[in-house]
């Protein structure tokens, strides 16, 4: 991992930038030029209570780079746990979190990022799931606009294992949201969905990357963004089917509205496929909100800021909807409304 | 009620309408006929306030108050309706919602009171029931995947609960079926009424036969060439535009 790397030496050189494939529209080498300081030492105890706390049996907190470094799930046991990735003032911190859920074991992870300053964050996750063992991880990055936050997860499935992740952003001043599963087949299931909606100058790069290694897998992937002002909205999706992973069953679609004229989205999605009995499919459309629609609301006598804000609800609404734990979507919900309503 | 005085509209710099004229007033049905092109569409999206229709002169009033001067959704909180020719599909907002959407947002603009939830759900299915729709598609998002005539029920479902004061049907006949299209009327004769005034657009006299109009214009080439009673309809379904079609050009 680089951009932990960078941090940890201090060696901007080590960032990855604009030459780097899977990097050219987040581009960290380009924006950090000097190594900053690492951050200072911050207090778990002094911070308010988290969005998601009071849902939460365990709630876990990484401040400034340090803190808790495991969530463990036994066998049999079903576990929500709030992790509260949290970063304070200007400088630079990196942290390592793994999680494991042994088999069988069921977990609902509401992980948080909570930014103030212009600081430098990087998460490496590894979240391990044993046999028929379920995950439901929902994502709510709430990061400052001078901030600059990579989170790279990788998620490994064994067989018979359920994976679902929700991922919802409203940007940062660069902001790196990666998650990498290994899909084994053997009917372990997988969902992956994001929501990015960016305003101002913030930007957010949602990026997947899904092997499915063995028979028998499936995937469902969800995107959606809004993006205005003079934000810029990335989604980079790759599904890799290897060879002999038939009866593959992948699904990827990511559709973005763009609310103004200097506000950008860039999207790649890819499907590598060298297995041969796949079903595979990927949708992506970036676009304007419909202003017949537009119209016909406001001819109900809706007017115009409402209608839009209804109609951009609605929009995201669909990715909301697939969240499985209500308590969570009813906050997915209320955050992406906030956001809207403008 | 409705006045619309030397009315010159362009959509894209092109002259649509050129010099309409027209009183509809409160307690009639009017009817404008016409050939495609006419601009039969161009008024309906004119007097309701969509963009990309320019008003180059003229004026059109509602109960003395000027229609032009106002936004779309003002508009409509004045009681202008517009039955469109091609019920948009709004994704992800249920019919309920948006209907319960609009009608707050009317009366808040009119300084009413909000209609509570359990007298919105109880006038819903009032009416639901009336136009035989099933009230479970009031669930689903508005329109999608709704057939042709399921669409235009669910725009007579939206007029009948917002209640407005000057009703204007496009082509609200294309799509439907014979009991469709008696069901549809059905809805729209109920709402006759001695305060409310209809513009009823339709290139084929068929809808009259079940709407019946106290009077009937021909627009052709972006005015009214001829008015008269019902019996210009028939006419008209006999003869054909030609002879107006001419006289326009």
């Amino acid at each position: 991992m680089t951009v932990a790397a960078a941090i940890r030496e201090r060696d901007v050189s080590k960032l990855p930038g604009k030459r780097d494939e899977d990097w050219r529209w987040t581009d960290l080498r380009g924006l950090i030029r000097q190594a900053p300081d690492p951050s200072a030492p911050l207090d778990a105890a002094s911070l308010a209570a988290g969005t998601f706390d009071a849902l939460a049996e365990d709630v876990v907190v990484v401040a400034n780079g340090h803190g808790g470094a495991h969530v463990g799930v036994e066998p049999g046991e079903a576990k929500v746990v709030a992790l509260r990735i949290v970063s304070r003032g200007d400088g630079a911190h990196a942290a390592r979190v793994s999680i494991d859920v042994e088999a069988t074991g069921h977990l609902v992870l509401l992980e948080t990022y909570e930014g103030e300053g212009a600081y430098l964050s990087q998460t490496g996750l590894l979240i391990s799931l044993g046999q028929d063992a379920s995950v439901e991880r929902i994502v709510l990055a709430a990061d400052d606009a001078e901030g600059v936050t990579v989170s790279q997860a990788e998620v490994e499935l064994a067989p018979g294992a359920e994976y679902a992740q929700t991922v919802l952003t409203g940007g940062a001043r660069r902001q790196r949201l990666q998650t990498t599963v290994r899909h084994p087949g053997g009917h372990a299931g997988l969902r992956l969905d994001g929501v990015y909606l960016l305003d101002g100058k913030r930007h957010a790069d949602l990026t997947t990357v899904v092997t499915h290694a063995a028979v028998h897998g499936t995937t469902e992937q969800l995107t959606k963004g809004v993006v205005r002002d003079q934000a810029r909205g990335v989604f980079q999706g790759r599904i890799v089917v290897a060879q002999g992973a038939d009866h593959t069953d992948a699904r990827m679609g990511h559709h973005a509205l763009i609310l103004s004229d200097r506000a950008e989205v860039d999207a790649k999605p890819e499907l590598e496929i060298y297995a041969d009995d796949v079903s595979c499919a990927h949708g992506n459309t970036v676009g304007a909100l419909d202003e017949d629609a537009l119209f016909y609301a406001r001819q109900r006598g809706i007017p115009e800021p409402d209608a839009r804000a209804m109609l951009t609800e609605a929009f995201i609404g669909e990715v909301i909807d697939r969240i499985g734990h209500e308590p969570a979507r009813e906050i997915a919900r209320v955050w992406a409304a906030e956001r809207l309503r403008v | 009620m409705l006045s619309v005085s030397n009315l010159h509209a362009a959509v894209e710099e092109k002259a649509i309408l050129k010099g309409l004229t027209l009183e509809v007033p409160a307690g009639e049905v009017h009817a404008i006929m016409g050939p495609n092109g006419a601009g039969k569409s161009t008024l309906s999206y004119v007097l309701t306030g969509r963009s990309g229709y320019e008003v180059t002169e003229g004026s059109a009033t509602l109960n003395g108050e000027d229609l032009l001067a106002l936004e779309p959704n003002e508009r409509a909180a004045k009681g202008v309706f517009l039955s469109f020719q091609y019920p948009l599909e709004i994704p992800g907002v249920p019919a309920l919602t948006f209907i319960r959407t609009a009608l707050n947002a009317q009366r808040k603009a009119r300084g009413e009171a909000e209609i509570t939830a359990p007298e919105f759900l109880k006038l819903a299915r009032a009416k639901a029931a009336e136009l035989k729709i099933d009230f479970d598609m009031l669930k689903r998002a508005l329109n999608v995947g709704f057939s042709g005539g399921e669409k235009k029920r669910m725009e007579i479902l939206q007029m009948a609960m917002l209640s407005p004061r000057f009703l204007i049907l496009d082509e609200t006949d294309s799509g439907l079926d014979i009991d469709a299209l008696r069901i549809v009327a059905d809805g729209v004769n109920a709402l006759r009424g001695p305060d409310r005034g209809m513009l009823v657009i339709t290139h084929y006299q068929r809808l009259l036969d079940y709407i019946k109009p106290d009077r009937v214009h021909v627009l052709s080439g972006g005015r009214i060439v001829a008015s008269g009673g019902p019996e210009l309809a028939l006419e008209l379904e006999r003869e054909g535009y030609d002879k107006y079609a001419r006289a326009a050009a």
